[in-house]
């Protein structure tokens, strides 16, 4: 027997494990990360959908229509936001991401007909000029929050959370606080900014509900409101939300993605996105504005039209990517493998998007690498992949015999695990057994 | 008068006022009969002078741009939310939040001020005429509050460049926050926004917080980096100081 065979790893303290608790022991500071939860957690993957046979009928697969629009702010707001295809490009700051990299989301976006988002920073005039449908985050923080901007908004996103770490405030570190961006956030240049996690006017769902009539006083009720919510619990979440007013409720599960966070809060805090959409869904069904006057948007670890129609089968309205996103624009391009190797790092594990040294120019402030990121070429790249995203959805749709995504439901689905089908609230496959469902109203 | 145009609220809603005050670029305007509704005044960007008589509910005047309000009566939170520019002037007291995360302009507050008033403020200026309660000025970047009376427990926790003036005793100071000397330019900050606010002070009377700034930055220690720089003498000679830095994540 060879001597590799007594080299036994630990199960409990693997690799990782023993790296991060010497990093720990060397530096005397929690790990501070970008990218979202890294480790297994149940996926959309762990649900299979049940195409069309003897019982269902299909829709030809190229050439019958299988609509993908979806409108918020319907009824309240003057001027509803009208998106084309139900894939949102969630918020994320100029700050955390280069301007050419901001450039580059609203040109993929606008190409295919749906919105952008700012973030944790307020909105650029760039961003603005490059983003025919603009979401303004409406943030603890209030960096760069100006009424000016507001009035200027396709929509305002009232953030309550988001998936990365439910309960946390923004982070960015000292090496992207550039002039520019101190400036934008009335912050001393090269600090480690920690955002508020609160708001500082409002406190729970009777104020917000205020809040939300004095952003439409602001407004004249021109735009719609959208209440976004880390996962953790989305059944009361969201029912508060649709109490407070909102238009739209974002739910963002733990899969969700992060400029910079505490690796302890990404991969231990919040319920992976499986498991929110349904329980939101119900929260809108029970209210009976699911479909319809409130809609639902599901983010975290949304990656493919599978996901795509999955979470729409769940109750979703649309969907919002980030990660796949910047995936979809240059991150962790192979091409850049060596430059994230002499960074300690490597194409497909890169993560520090806290650093400010990223090699493909997308989260950095360095204007030598930012510039490397064409935001044409960059923008063309996410536009083509959020229209893969779109027809493998309507391929889906399509194949349970829905003339629309808004058509699909879970009754489209089962689960591949006992897990799964309790969190999705669908059977598991080949049984009609949905664990829990005796508890459901 | 006869160039006042009075809103009655008893009669027009609040969605009126408002929508008529974003159509005009000037104007005088008087409010009767608000009853404690929210969001009174909201939004104005325009050069007109709006007086309200009576008592205001949440966020009046909120994101203020130019002009002068004027309140007769008490404001509950968040008055002049998120300030850009003008006056807002209440004479009596405000509840939660007032100035929260103001730009620019002056928030005057006669009466008291309830607790995080100036929380996150970003540049506007803030007098108080009275006390102020907990938590004010917390995270607060930039500009000045200015307070005649007592403020209460963690004054100014976690401040950045924001600038606090006290002329009665504080509770506490929160995490960060320190006293700091009255320099003649200080003083000519005080003599200027006393001036502006209409408040019988003495400049001289009043003491100074800011930011001691310890919270800026992590503190990040690296003992590998001094063993391989100084061997391990160094790190010896560290720990007999008493250890690694603190972290200084809040």
């Amino acid at each position: 027997m060879s001597d590799q065979w007594h080299l036994r790893e630990s199960y409990t303290y693997d690799r990782n494990v023993i790296a991060e608790i010497q990093r720990a022991a060397n530096t005397g500071i929690y790990r501070i990360r970008g990218w979202g939860a890294k480790r297994e957690l149940p996926t959309l993957d762990d649900l299979v959908v049940l195409g069309a046979s003897m019982s269902r009928y299909p829709l030809e697969g190229y050439r019958e229509a299988c609509g993908t629009d979806v409108v918020i702010g319907e009824g309240r707001a003057a001027k509803p936001v009208r998106l084309d295809i139900p894939v949102t490009i969630a918020g994320m700051s100029f700050g955390s991401l280069s301007a050419q990299a901001k450039e580059a989301l609203g040109r993929g976006a606008n190409a295919m007909g749906t919105s952008t988002t700012t973030g944790d920073g307020g909105m650029t005039p760039e961003e603005r000029g490059h983003s025919k449908t603009l979401v303004y985050q409406y943030l603890p923080s209030r960096y760069g929050m100006n009424p000016d901007d507001l009035r200027k908004a396709d929509a305002i996103e009232v953030v309550v959370g988001q998936g990365a770490k439910p309960g946390g405030g923004g982070m960015l570190l000292g090496q992207k606080i550039n002039e520019r961006v101190a400036q934008m956030r009335t912050l001393p240049e090269g600090i480690d900014q920690r955002s508020a996690c609160r708001h500082p006017d409002w406190t729970g769902p009777d104020d917000l509900e205020i809040k939300i009539t004095e952003l439409r006083e602001i407004t004249d009720w021109q735009v719609p409101i959208y209440v976004k919510v880390g996962a953790a619990r989305p059944y009361y979440d969201t029912a508060l939300s649709v109490k407070a007013g909102a238009d739209a409720v974002v739910v963002d599960g733990m899969q969700g993605g992060t400029a910079a966070t505490q690796d302890v809060f990404i991969e231990h805090v919040g319920i992976p996105t499986i498991a929110a959409i349904p329980e939101a869904t119900r929260a809108l069904r029970e209210l009976g504005v699911h479909r319809g006057e409130v809609k639902l948007i599901a983010a975290g670890g949304m990656r493919s039209g599978a996901d795509v129609a999955k979470a729409m089968a769940l109750g979703a309205d649309a969907v919002s990517i980030g990660t796949a996103a910047l995936i979809a624009i240059g991150d962790n391009d192979p091409r850049h493998d060596e430059e994230y190797r002499a960074l300690g790092s490597a194409a497909g594990a890169w993560d520090d998007f806290q650093a400010g040294n990223d090699p493909a120019g997308i989260t950095t402030q360095r204007p030598e690498l930012a510039s490397r990121l064409d935001p044409e070429i960059a923008g063309r790249r996410l536009a083509n992949y959020l229209q893969v995203l779109t027809l493998e959805a309507q391929t889906i749709a399509r194949a349970c015999g829905k003339s629309h995504l808004h058509n699909l439901e879970p009754e489209d689905l089962a689960a591949l695990t006992v897990p799964a089908a309790a969190m999705a609230k669908v059977p598991l496959a080949g049984t009609d057994w949905v664990p829990g469902r005796e508890h459901l109203a | 008068m006869s160039d006042v145009t009075t809103f009655d609220l008893a009669e027009q809603s609040v969605r009126e006022l408002n929508q008529h005050l974003h159509d005009v670029e000037g104007g005088s305007f008087r409010v009767t009969n608000p009853r404690g509704a929210h969001a009174v005044a909201a939004g104005i960007d325009a050069d007109v002078a709006v007086e309200i008589d009576g008592s205001v509910g949440y966020y009046c005047a909120g994101m203020h741009q130019r002009g002068t309000v004027r309140i007769d009566g008490n404001a509950s939170t968040g008055l002049a939310e998120n300030m850009m520019s003008g006056t807002v002037r209440i004479t009596g007291s405000a509840t939660m939040s007032a100035g929260a995360t103001g730009h620019g302009g002056l928030l005057v507050v006669e009466g008291n001020a309830g607790a995080r008033c100036g929380i996150s403020m970003k540049g506007i200026d803030i007098v108080v005429g009275g006390d102020v309660g907990h938590m004010s000025a917390f995270m607060a970047q930039a500009g000045t509050l200015v307070v005649l009376g007592d403020a209460a427990d963690d004054l100014g926790d976690s401040i950045y460049e924001a600038e606090i003036y006290v002329r009665g005793s504080v509770a506490s100071l929160g995490t960060d926050c320190v006293e700091k000397p009255v320099e003649a330019e200080h003083l000519a900050v005080l003599t200027d926004l006393l001036e502006r606010s209409g408040l019988d002070a003495d400049p001289a009377d009043f003491r100074r917080y800011g930011s001691a700034r310890e919270l800026y930055n992590f503190h990040v220690d690296d003992i590998d980096a001094e063993l391989a720089d100084g061997g391990p003498d160094e790190v010896d000679a560290e720990l007999a100081d008493g250890g690694p830095d603190e972290n200084g994540a809040a």
